[in-house]
C-alpha cells in the first residue's frame, strides 16, 4: 500500500489565524480516507490544500510540504491546471454549471483537450455517466439544463463531470450533506465502486458516514490532526482521549 | 387616533402611486391624440418609410425613414463601441481587479454617469468632431460616427454597472467548480461566468441601448443634423430625438408638421418601450 499524498509539517494561516497546525499524514492510494471533526476544525481547509483552492482566498499562507506522487505541490512553480486535473473536487452543494447535462460533463474535455471530436465527447459522456450509475436514468435528457436534475442527480453529475477529466484523487467536501438518507446511501455505494480507480478523501461531519464508507480516518480538532489510522481502529479503539470524546458524542 | 393616522398615510401613498400611473397614461393619450392625425393624413406606411423629410416645404413631405435610419445608425455605432468595452470593463471589475482598483473604477463609472449630456456634447464638439474630421479627411466631423462615440460614453455606465451586478450575483460555487476542474481564469469567465450571467448582461445591453436611443442633446450637437438617408457612418445624420427638439419650437401649433413631431414621439415611445420590456424580460428570467 503506497501513500498517494503525504503531508509534512503542514501549517496554514488565514492572516494571523492558524487554521492548520503541523499536520502530518499519509493518504493511501485506492482507499477512502475520511476526515472528521467538529465544525471549524480545519477539515475542509485541509481538503482545499490538496488542490490549492485556498489560493483563491486573500491572505492565506501555507508552510510545510504536501507531496503528491512524490512532488511537493505547494511549491510556487506547481502548475495549477495540471494539479487540479489530477486532484478533483466535489463540493458540499452540488454545483453543476447552468449548461446542459452534456456540456457539464464535457466541460473538462473542452478546456483541456487540444482536438475535440463529437464522437470523442459522446463517448466521454456515456462512460462518465455510466461510472456514476446515472446513464440509464438520464441518457435521453442529455440536452436538458443540468439545473433541472434532482439534488442527488446533480451531485452524481458533478462526480461524473470530475471523473471525465480522469483525475487520480477525488476530494469530497461533505458531498452528502444536502442529500436525503437514501440518496446518501447510493452516493456512498458509488464511492465504494470508485475507490478501485481513484484515491478518495472525504470530509464529513457525519461520523456514521465516515465509519460506513472509509478505510482510514483522521480526526481533527482546532487545526490539529489528533488521530489518524484504520477506520475500525479509530472508531473502536481510539488512542487519543479527545477522539474518543468526539466519537462518543461529547463535542459538536 | 393612531389608526386614523395610519389610514391617512396609507391613502396618501396610494395616491402618489396612482398619480404616477395616471400621468404616464395622460402623456401617452396626449401623444397619441396629437400624433394620430398624421397617420390619418399621410398614412402610416408613407410616414414611416417615406424617404424625404421636408416639413416646411409646400406641400410638406413627412417621411421619417432618414430619421429612423439616423437613429439606428448612431445607436448601432454606439452599441458596437460600448458593448464590448462595457462588458469587458464589467468583467474586469467583477472578476479580475484587485479591491482597490475596483473601488476606483466603480467611482469613475459613477462619475461618468453623472456628467450631463450637454457637457459631453460640447466636449465632443470641440475635441471629437475635429478629430473625426482630420482622421477620415472629411469635409465635416459632425457625423454619425462622432455621435456614436459620444453616445457610447453615455451607454457605458449603465452597461458596466448592471453587467457587473449580474456577474457578481453568479453563485461562487460555479466559479469554484470550474477552477477545481482545472479551468484557467479566462476559461472560467468565458465558459461559466458569462453564460451564467448572460440574461443580466443582455438586460444591461438593452438598457444601455435604451439610453442611447432616447438621448437628444449630445446627438443634436455633434451629428450634423442633416435629414438625409445616410449612406455611411461618416456622414451627418439626424436622429428622431434631435428632430423633435430642433423643430418643435418653430412648428406651427395645429399644422401637419406639429402633428408629425408628435408622431415621431410615438415612434420613439414604442421603440423605448420595446427595449425596456425586453430588458425586463431578461432581468426576470434571471430571477
Amino acid at each position: 500500500m503506497t501513500d498517494k499524498i503525504i503531508t509534512k509539517n503542514l501549517d496554514l494561516w488565514y492572516g494571523t489565524f492558524r487554521a492548520l497546525k503541523n499536520v502530518n499524514a499519509g493518504i493511501a492510494e485506492h482507499r477512502i480516507t475520511a476526515v472528521i471533526g467538529p465544525s471549524g476544525c480545519g477539515k475542509s481547509t485541509l481538503l482545499r490544500v490538496f488542490n490549492r483552492m485556498n489560493d483563491l482566498i486573500d491572505g492565506v499562507r501555507v508552510t510545510g510540504e504536501v507531496l503528491i506522487d512524490g512532488a511537493d505541490m505547494l511549491l510556487p512553480r506547481t502548475d495549477l491546471v495540471t494539479l487540479r486535473k489530477k486532484v478533483g473536487m466535489v463540493f458540499q452543494r452540488p454545483n453543476p454549471f447552468p449548461l446542459s447535462i452534456y456540456e457539464n460533463i464535457v466541460f473538462g474535455e473542452r478546456i483541456h483537450a487540444g482536438r475535440i471530436t463529437r464522437d470523442g465527447l459522446d463517448e466521454i459522456v456515456e462512460r462518465s455517466l455510466k461510472d456514476v450509475l446515472l446513464w440509464d436514468e438520464i441518457k435521453d435528457r442529455l440536452n436538458e439544463p443540468a439545473l433541472r436534475l434532482s439534488l442527488e442527480q446533480k451531485q452524481r453529475l458533478c462526480i461524473a463531470r470530475l471523473i471525465a477529466v480522469r483525475p487520480d484523487v477525488l476530494l469530497m467536501d461533505e458531498p452528502c450533506s444536502t442529500l436525503d438518507p437514501q440518496a446518501t446511501a447510493r452516493v456512498e455505494e458509488l464511492m465504494r465502486e470508485l475507490k478501485n480507480k481513484y484515491t478518495i478523501i472525504i470530509v464529513t461531519h457525519n461520523m456514521q458516514q465516515a465509519a460506513r464508507v472509509s478505510d482510514d480516518t483522521g480526526f481533527m480538532l482546532l487545526g490539529e490532526l489528533i488521530e489518524f489510522g484504520r477506520t475500525e481502529q479509530v472508531f473502536t479503539a481510539p488512542r487519543d482521549r479527545r477522539t474518543e470524546d468526539y466519537i462518543t458524542g461529547r463535542y459538536g | 387616533m393612531r389608526k386614523f393616522k395610519e389610514i391617512i398615510i396609507e391613502k396618501l401613498i396610494l395616491i402618489c402611486g396612482l398619480a404616477s400611473i395616471f400621468f404616464v397614461a395622460l402623456i401617452f393619450i396626449f401623444l397619441l391624440k396629437e400624433g394620430i392625425q398624421v397617420f390619418k393624413s399621410v398614412g402610416l406606411f408613407k410616414f414611416l418609410f417615406g424617404k424625404s423629410w421636408y416639413p416646411i416645404s409646400e406641400p410638406p413631405q413627412l417621411g421619417i425613414l432618414p430619421l429612423i435610419l439616423g437613429s439606428l445608425l448612431v445607436t448601432a455605432g454606439a452599441a458596437a463601441i460600448s458593448i464590448p468595452i462595457g462588458v469587458g470593463c464589467a468583467i474586469y471589475i467583477a472578476e479580475i481587479a484587485p479591491l482597490k482598483i475596483k473601488e476606483i473604477l466603480k467611482a469613475g463609472i459613477e462619475l461618468l454617469a453623472a456628467i450631463p449630456s450637454v457637457v459631453l456634447g460640447f466636449i465632443g464638439m470641440v475635441t471629437l468632431v475635429p478629430l473625426v474630421k482630420t482622421v477620415f479627411h472629411l469635409p465635416t466631423g459632425l457625423t454619425a460616427l462622432a455621435g456614436s462615440i459620444m453616445l457610447a460614453f453615455m451607454a457605458m455606465p449603465t452597461i458596466v454597472s448592471i453587467a457587473e451586478d449580474a456577474l457578481y450575483s453568479v453563485p461562487k460555487t460555479y466559479k469554484e467548480g470550474a477552477l477545481a476542474l482545472g479551468a484557467t481564469q479566462w476559461q472560467t469567465i468565458w465558459r461559466v461566468m458569462l453564460p451564467a450571467a448572460s440574461s443580466g448582461i443582455l438586460a444591461a445591453v438593452m438598457l444601455g441601448i435604451g439610453r442611447v436611443i432616447g438621448e437628444t442633446m449630445a446627438v443634436m450637437m455633434i451629428t450634423g443634423n442633416a435629414a438625409v438617408l445616410p449612406k455611411s457612418i461618416l456622414v451627418p445624420v439626424r436622429t428622431l430625438t434631435a428632430t423633435i427638439a430642433a423643430e418643435m419650437g418653430e412648428a406651427v401649433v395645429g399644422a401637419e408638421h406639429y402633428f408629425a413631431l408628435f408622431a415621431i414621439g410615438i415612434v420613439l415611445f414604442v421603440i423605448s418601450f420595446a427595449i425596456n420590456v425586453t430588458a425586463d424580460l431578461f432581468l426576470h428570467k434571471r430571477e
